[in-house]
């Protein structure tokens, strides 16, 4: 096996490491701060999807080209913002009690596929990617880094400084890691924690429409697109321990390559199951994720 | 006394069913009561144990698989996709499924093992609570799809189907369905008493005191892990055998049976029916499963915003179940009889 | 009679970076009562741990009894080897019965196949009623042990760790959030249970410390600044600078 198949797969890789990243920050900071699971993130993924999809057919003919960018900042907000009605109006009676909020969720994303499938119908769409995503780089003989997963890596790497910088710099990220370390005494402090509930749910949904988006560019996409990617992105989290952004990069970079690269060497079903043993030993090691913090508390 | 007698009455009448149900309806209700039996291995480990296991239907379809092998079988010496895939020969590990002592046995030992293997590095790693349940998950992805890529071992996506007969008595004879659910009244009676037994003993005390402290459970000098492994082995093993019963009922066993929807559905059936008590699993899911097929046959597009909506509903509205509501409608009675009674006095 | 049951050596346990004991070196003799006290914080809570094996120290040795090295058994090990703990807020199993507590307290059949055989004769029943008795909860047996109020689980669960008959009884503030006549039940309890085993208090409370001590360790930011009986420890200049002489701890914890 010659060296450029394996450094375009782990390019391959690092661009699902980007996806699972912007899929894998909205499920880590809802579990760390709300303790709800959210089974239904891939949906919104998904939602970002189709928002690509639709700003397509409205553009058509017109400019085709720079209507993808539009897309990215649409399909963060369509799906925050149907994030934060779901927030408002079901995952804030699931707080706390995660193992009812998997079965909640799992029924919230059914209804959000079978929606997509009346509305869209139950095939796969294309979103024809712009002009200017189309071909590469070429590095040497055999090795080609696509412009599109590039692009696709470049908005992972924009949406995680976006996120750090709001979480470590500004006030309203202060606040919610507050929160996430304790929800009592931010209360007692004066932090509204309900809207910090729903932005922060907002956020989370909006930056897996974000990925949703991306994904449109690598093919086609359908109402269980989502599906492909939300048990990976839980492995991210897992891999990572819950509510740090180090941690999920970590994951994500870790999974993203793992995957396409044993999917490679053996089958794409060995593949799998090589990434889950692998997954399963490191846990043995390193049970809590990767960068969980050693506390004093019992449980 | 009271619950022991409706339990009676039940079993008497599930037992006597095959007299006025069509065979059509019969071997439906054979097939919800395979599901039952999954179900109360789901509770034994969820509704007392509080682990919550997304990968049931794995152990499910892997019991289903060895009795499936058995059944094929015996209907062609080389199955059809072995030969599709170019196969000559039956693999060696198919060999021994020709016989019916073997692959009955296997179907409730291999899940065993299988949850063994994954349960014992989980389990011993500390990982716990939405954790295992994740990982659960990702199980039933990964040997669903494993399961689909193994196309000259498995019959890939279509799985095993096209048997003929079971231990001579033909498939297609309305008989032998009647026969075979009779056995799965049984088994599941006997799955049901034997539960029963286990959390009314010590080990069932020991169980629910993991759900309530696990921690505290480790300072009192016991290997919860042990304990965790046991009844997570166990809860396989009793779902294998639902499948092997599943499968000469349904006459098909895929890996759509094994993946992440089945096995979540297998757990909202308990949640439906009232985790932690035993008759709430078997009633949930008889009551889902009618739903089911009655809704998907009617309104194939609304089942699934039916069973969305079931999942929301139950969490938000009814976290004890049909059982716990019932609970507490007769709690209620009560407390009004007294109150009846009390005023009368006065 | 001055054998020692609890060897602690240069113990350092560090949380990511915090370091809640630094090389701290403790021993305890057997059929010790001792007393541990310091400000918040000073690592008292993390001994303990360390001794029941929740925490595992980064450097140093405990050796628990003759030869039995503590920091290389996992922790329901080291409670067969005879280490209970009583934790600081109550935990008991509430969804089973005081008496079912107790059952599973009971050092017996605590393997899978042994626990789905064992049956408890009269003597076990005979015991754990003696000791309900003893914690005045003979008459909730039967109560589920969630109902209990915050006082009564506190007593259950040391009534816990007594069926487990330990050689080393560990308990992490057992007056916290009591009444001064439920504190000084605990008290007479504790006494009662020190009788015949080693018993490692955590308290804060001084008066109940002045009242049941006999030998004191102070604690502070992770290192013993103070070991000796408690008029010796109440007169030393660093504990009074450090720890008493703060003063808040000490009054608002008065008995009535």
């Amino acid at each position: 096996m010659s060296i450029e198949i394996i450094l375009s797969q782990v390019f391959n890789g690092l661009s699902l490491s980007s996806i699972l990243l912007l899929i894998g920050l909205g499920l880590s900071i809802t579990f760390g701060i709300m303790g709800v699971i959210n089974f239904a993130h891939g949906e919104f993924l998904m939602i970002g999807a189709y928002t690509a999809y639709v700003l397509q057919k409205v553009f058509i003919g017109h400019d085709s080209g720079t209507y993808f960018l539009f897309s990215l900042p649409l399909a963060f907000l369509v799906a925050g913002g149907i994030g934060f009605v779901m927030e408002k109006s079901l995952i804030r009676f699931l707080y706390g009690r995660p193992y009812e909020s998997i079965l909640a969720t799992w029924g919230l994303s059914l209804i959000l596929q079978q929606l997509a499938r009346n509305i869209f119908g139950a095939n796969n769409v294309e979103v024809t990617a712009p002009e200017w995503l189309r071909g590469g780089i070429t590095l040497m003989k055999g090795l080609q880094l696509p412009y599109n997963r590039l692009f696709i890596m470049a908005i992972a790497v924009l949406c995680v400084a976006g996120m750090y910088i709001y979480l470590y710099k500004s006030t309203g990220g202060r606040r919610m890691r507050a929160v996430m370390q304790n929800r009592d005494m931010s209360a007692c402090m004066g932090i509204k924690t309900r809207s910090v509930d729903s932005l922060t749910f907002a956020i989370g949904c909006g930056l897996a429409g974000v990925a949703g988006s991306a994904v449109s560019l690598l093919g086609s996409i359908g109402p269980s697109t989502g599906q492909n990617y939300i048990i990976d992105a839980f492995m991210v989290v897992v891999l990572g321990g819950v509510g740090n952004l180090a941690g999920t990069i970590a994951g994500a970079i870790m999974i993203g390559i793992a995957s396409p690269v044993f999917e490679f060497i053996t089958t794409s079903s060995m593949g799998k199951v090589i990434v889950f043993a692998l997954v399963i030993i490191f846990l043995q090691w390193k049970p809590s994720g990767l960068f969980a913090l050693k506390t004093r508390t019992l449980d | 006394m009271k619950r022991n007698w409706s339990y009676i009455i039940a079993a008497i009448a599930l037992l006597l069913l095959p007299l006025v149900l069509s065979d059509f309806r019969l071997n439906l209700l054979g097939k919800f009561l395979t599901f039952a039996i999954v179900a109360v291995a789901i509770d034994l480990i969820w509704g007392y144990t509080g682990i919550l296991s997304l990968g049931h239907g794995v152990f499910f379809s892997l019991g289903a698989y060895c009795m499936g092998m058995y059944l094929k079988l015996q209907a062609e010496e080389l199955p059809d996709f072995m030969m599709w895939s170019g196969l000559e020969e039956v693999p060696w590990f198919w060999k021994p499924f020709q016989h019916f002592w073997f692959a009955l046995p296997m179907a409730i030992i291999i899940p065993a093992v299988f949850a063994m293997l994954i349960g014992i590095p989980t389990f011993r790693a500390g990982i716990r609570g939405v954790y295992f349940s994740i990982l659960t998950q990702a199980l039933a992805l990964v040997v669903s799809i494993f399961f689909i890529g193994q196309q000259p071992y498995t019959g890939g996506t279509n799985g095993i189907t096209n048997f003929q007969d079971i231990l001579g008595y033909s498939l297609s004879e309305a008989s032998t369905m009647r026969g075979l659910y009779i056995i799965t009244v049984v088994v599941l009676i006997i799955i049901f008493l034997l539960s029963r037994w286990l959390v009314s003993t010590k080990t069932g005390r020991v169980l629910i005191a993991i759900r309530d402290g696990e921690n505290r459970l480790k300072f009192l000098g016991y290997n919860t892990s042990v304990f965790k492994v046991g009844v997570f082995a166990l809860s396989a093993a009793i779902a294998g055998l639902a499948g092997a019963l599943f499968v000469p009922q349904v006459g098909i066993i895929s890996p759509s049976m094994m993946g992440i929807l089945p096995s979540v559905e297998m757990a909202i059936w308990v949640a439906v029916g009232g985790r932690g008590t035993l008759s709430g699993a078997v009633i949930g899911t008889l009551v889902v499963n009618f739903a089911k097929s009655y809704l998907s046959e009617t309104f194939p597009d609304v089942w699934l915003y039916f069973l969305g909506a079931l999942f929301i509903g139950v969490v938000l509205f009814f976290p004890q179940g049909i059982v716990g509501v019932f609970e507490k409608i007769s709690k209620r009675r009560k407390a009004q009889h007294c109150l009846v009674a009390g005023e009368e006095q006065v | 009679m001055a054998e020692t049951i609890i060897y602690m050596e240069n113990v350092t346990v560090n949380f990511s970076g915090f370091k809640a004991l630094k090389e701290v070196s403790f021993y305890v003799d057997r059929g010790e009562l001792r007393f541990l006290i310091g400000p918040n914080g000073a690592g008292k809570t993390t001994l303990l741990d360390v001794i029941c094996g929740k925490v595992k120290p980064e450097k140093g040795r405990v050796i628990f009894g003759d030869s039995l090295d503590i920091c290389r058994l996992s922790e329901y090990r080291i409670a067969r080897a005879g280490i209970s703990r009583k934790f600081q807020t109550p935990s008991v199993f509430s969804n089973l019965t005081v008496f079912e507590n107790m059952e599973i307290a009971l050092k017996k059949n605590t393997g899978v196949l042994s626990s789905l055989l064992h049956s408890l004769n009269s003597a076990d029943t005979d015991r754990i009623f003696s000791v309900l008795k003893k914690v005045g909860l003979k008459e909730k047996s039967n109560q589920k042990a969630g109902f209990l109020s915050h006082g009564e689980k506190q007593w259950l669960e040391l009534a816990m760790t007594i069926m487990q008959e330990p050689k080393l009884l560990l308990v992490d503030e057992p007056v916290a959030g009591m009444t001064g006549r439920e504190r000084i039940r605990t008290g007479e309890i504790l006494m009662e249970i020190a009788n015949d085993r080693s018993v490692i208090v955590v308290e804060h409370d001084m008066n109940f410390v002045q009242r049941f001590a006999r030998k004191v360790t102070v604690l502070h930011e992770g290192q013993i600044i103070c070991e000796g009986s408690f008029d010796r420890v109440k007169n030393d200049p660093v504990v009074i600078d450090v720890y008493l002489g703060r003063g808040g701890e000490v009054d608002s914890h008065a008995l009535n």
